[in-house]
């Protein structure tokens, strides 16, 4: 299968997902519950339920122990879950369904390093193509394919040792480009990049989004990067504490940080300003907005 | 750790760089094997000839080859110097007690000498135009008879390959914890035998919990990539088996019959 | 205790084929009791010359002066000791050097190396705990057990513990969640303010760098690029941005808003100051604008 092919399947069905946006749901999860090992009853997930539809991008925020990885894990039966359901683009996940799963979700973890299997930047990207048994001549037009996606063609041959975090962490996303998942699932995938890496990584995962419509879940603490996704979920103890549109989650303003979560800087300009008596809009205003707005206050003055 | 010149890649684009990693793999041990066949100085100087070729042809100076003998210098000047005192035979220079000095005794003492250097530079040759990688992939690859007895070769390989490719993390990670603890304190090469040893402690734990959470980190990333054991795996990287493979064991073959000449 | 660097070069692996510059020509001084930021990209220097500053390294040229003691490249690798225990070093993800058994017995083991009785090290690593906000009960359990958070604070325990004068930090929130960031970066001022310990920290936050610091370093390939306080740094975004080093949250907005008319005759740092700048120049609520 060439990639123009897959590209047009993502398409279509990113446009299916706009047709049937309530129908399209290709995640959805019921009731999970997880408890680790010799956590005294806490419970990491408690009754979560969620759902996803295809095509959107959902960031998932939340202070550490929130519950955030350990759903990004039951997704794809990384772990054992106490109980609940779990199913992904209709398969429910169960021994026989997991591996058909696994294909489906391509994740991006925190660690550049320890996620890098290959001895190459190209023997990395053919990992996932070799589990799954794809004959070489494919393997090959693929990892080339991928590689270039990501930028990094001139490293094919490189080892992981001279590659820096950002561009190990773009390997990584060749070779989930390289599977072809439906859903892409990054666990806090930029959070130990230098803000060069970041950039980097976070543009390469934009045009992904952009040019092949998957579904993206985004662990992040980066509040930056969740202002750029269609949802924001929080979680807090296990369970989803809301969820909303960025504007909706932010205008939380100040009470984020109760949350354990970083505050937009317009909020936290509002909250300044607020305390010097100017008048201030209660609901979230992106900067462009907040400049428009600080501007029209300035003329009436 | 940068006096180790043995199992150090030079990347280059010589014949010997090129060729199949399992000839040479092969090669080298059958190469290491006839060595023994040599007896007289005419048969070491064929051989010593032939290694210097090699080395020329690898495009790689001799300097490298040089300090590959430097760390078993002392292995080697302690075996020579066993053969030298303590063969007898020939004419006898000088005597004191059981120790004695012949002419055998020099002779032979110069052959180990040569077979020393000759070993080193041959097994020096194979890793300087090798990657490691392609070692493990030659190995895995001259390995895959044994799977008939359920010899789990895939994996083996696939344990040698991951291990090969965390070698320098490692090494990264060590020189990080030393300096830490150094920044706490810790003096590494002072102090008696056991104080020494005390000091190690602290590099050794820190290392193994790392390694193990990059271990289960890593177990984690290849499930999630589909990874269930080499069953039904496709593979990337193949070996291809050219003519100039199949002319280095013919080469090979000509030598064993001049050596067998020379004797 | 200022540290001094007087023409410093360093070369790694000279004379071989892996030779690489590490720093080159560097003449700065970090005074006694300031809050210095070291700034600049990945690679350009900034962990070599960190390592001088309790000579883990030994210049190749130059002197690094550390109080009274010099540095040369012919000091002899003993007896740098004293050195280590004035100038403590908290790496980048420092959770990766615990080792001990126990919690108090880690953080123990730094003062412990440098002479001081096991009873009054033990009795320290207790204060420790408290100083770096760890709960009581962490005390006895392995820093295994603890939280990714936990075992950080457990590390700068370890080396606050040797009382230092200066605390050296590698981008000590680096994968921190916000509210263990927050709590870190207030551990950091207080042991400023309260105790004037001086802090030399390495970050990619340019808000960090305008919120906390007074002082700021900023290296280029290998080489001193800029130095002074936050706002002389600052007042230059371009220079900052043709560098790709960033500008604080703060900085940015205002230039938002001066692209849009609004004038500011100094560099906003903070939210605070730009709130402040902004309020001279927008009308008050209504009702309250006569008070």
């Amino acid at each position: 299968m060439c990639t123009d092919t897959i590209i047009n399947r993502h398409l279509f069905q990113g446009k299916y997902g706009l047709l049937n946006m309530d129908e399209q749901k290709i995640i959805q999860v019921e009731q999970l519950k997880y408890e680790y090992p010799q956590s005294d009853g806490h419970l990491a997930l408690n009754n979560l339920s969620v759902s996803i539809n295809a095509g959107e991008w959902v960031a998932i925020i939340g202070h550490n122990g929130s519950g955030k990885s350990t759903f990004a894990k039951s997704l794809n039966g990384l772990l054992d879950l106490q109980s609940g359901s779990v199913m992904i683009d209709d398969l429910p996940l169960a021994l026989d369904t997991v591996w058909s799963i696994r294909k489906k979700i391509g994740m991006v973890f925190q660690n550049p390093d320890n996620q890098f299997v290959g001895a190459t930047v190209e023997d990395d990207v053919a990992f996932g193509l070799e589990n799954q048994g794809v004959p070489r001549p494919e393997m090959i037009e693929r990892v080339q394919e991928a590689v270039k996606r990501v930028g990094m063609l001139d490293y094919l041959k490189r080892e992981p040792s001279r590659l820096s975090g950002g561009q190990k962490q773009r390997v990584a996303l060749a070779g989930i480009i390289a599977q072809q998942p439906e859903i892409l699932i990054l666990d806090e995938a930029t959070s130990m990049l230098d803000p060069k890496g970041r950039e980097e990584v976070l543009a390469t995962i934009h045009k992904l989004k952009q040019e092949t419509n998957m579904t993206v879940l985004s662990i992040t603490h980066d509040i930056d990067e969740a202002a750029s996704a269609d949802r924001i979920i929080i979680l807090d103890n296990g369970q989803v504490y809301d969820q909303g549109t960025p504007a909706d989650i932010f205008a939380y303003g100040q009470r984020l940080l109760d949350l354990g979560l970083d505050v937009p800087y317009p909020e936290k300009l509002k909250a300044a300003l607020n305390k010097l008596q100017i008048e201030m809009p209660t609901d979230y205003l992106t900067t462009e907005r907040m400049v428009d707005y600080l501007w029209t206050l300035h003329s009436k003055m | 750790m940068n006096k180790l010149i043995l199992g150090r890649y030079i990347p280059g684009d010589s014949i010997l760089h090129r060729m199949d990693p399992r000839a040479k793999l092969l090669a080298s041990f059958y190469y290491i094997g006839i060595i023994f066949l040599a007896r007289t100085w005419q048969a070491y100087a064929l051989l010593l000839v032939f290694t210097l070729v090699l080395i020329g042809i690898s495009k790689i100076k001799l300097d490298f080859f040089i300090k590959g003998v430097k760390p078993l210098l002392w292995l080697i000047l302690f075996t020579v110097l066993l053969q030298i005192f303590f063969t007898r035979g020939g004419h006898v220079y000088w005597q004191w007690g059981f120790l004695s000095l012949t002419q055998y005794g020099l002779i032979n003492g110069a052959y180990i000498f040569m077979r020393f250097v000759l070993i080193i530079f041959m097994s020096t040759l194979l890793t300087l135009t090798t990657p490691p990688l392609s070692l493990a992939d030659a190995i895995e690859s001259i390995l895959k008879p044994l799977k008939v007895v359920h010899f789990p070769v895939y994996e083996v390989a696939l344990m040698l390959s991951i291990a090969l490719r965390f070698v320098p993390t490692l090494m990264d990670e060590t020189t990080k914890i030393m300096d830490a603890q150094r920044a706490r304190g810790v003096d590494f090469g002072e102090g008696n035998l056991f104080q020494q040893m005390k000091a190690i402690v602290p590099i050794l734990i820190p290392l193994f919990v790392s390694s193990f959470n990059r271990a289960d980190d890593l177990a984690t990333a290849m499930e999630a990539r589909g990874y269930q054991g080499g069953e039904g795996r496709s593979k990337y990287r193949i070996l291809k088996w050219r003519t100039k493979d199949t002319v280095a064991f013919i080469l090979m073959g000509l030598l064993t019959i001049a050596l067998i000449f020379l004797r | 205790m200022d540290i001094t660097f007087q023409n410093v070069s360093y070369t790694y692996q000279p004379g071989t084929p892996f030779q690489g510059v590490g720093l080159q020509d560097i003449n700065v001084t970090i005074p006694s009791g300031s809050y210095t930021a070291l700034i600049g990209h990945t690679g350009s220097g900034k962990s070599t010359l960190l390592q001088h500053l309790n000579a883990l390294l030994k210049p190749t040229s130059g002197v690094v002066k550390i109080g009274t003691r010099e540095i040369t490249p012919e000091t002899n690798n003993k007896h740098l000791k004293a050195i280590r225990q004035k100038v403590g070093m908290v790496f980048q993800f420092p959770e990766s050097q615990l080792f001990e058994s126990t919690v108090q017995k880690d953080i123990a083991f730094g003062p412990q190396n440098f002479g001081v009785p096991i009873d009054e090290a033990l009795a320290r690593a207790k204060e420790m705990i408290e100083l770096v906000g760890l709960p009581a009960n962490v005390i006895d359990k392995s820093p295994f057990d603890l939280s990714g958070g936990q075992m950080r604070r457990v590390a700068i325990a370890g080396v606050l513990a040797m009382q230092p004068e200066v605390l050296v930090l590698d981008e000590p929130t680096a994968g921190l969640d916000p509210v263990g960031r927050r709590e870190m970066m207030g551990l950091f001022e207080k042991l400023h303010i309260e105790q004037g310990m001086t802090i030399v920290m390495v970050t990619h936050q340019m808000d960090d760098v305008a919120n906390y610091a007074d002082n700021v370093i900023v290296l280029e390939h290998g080489r001193l690029a800029k130095t002074g306080s936050p706002r002389e740094i600052f007042a230059d975004p371009d220079w900052l941005t043709e560098k790709q080093l960033g500008l604080p949250t703060t900085t940015q907005f205002a230039q938002a808003l001066s692209r849009r008319g609004f004038i500011f005759d100094q560099v906003p740092l903070t939210e605070h100051e730009l709130a402040a700048l902004l309020a001279e120049q927008l009308p008050k609520k209504a009702g309250r604008a006569h008070e």
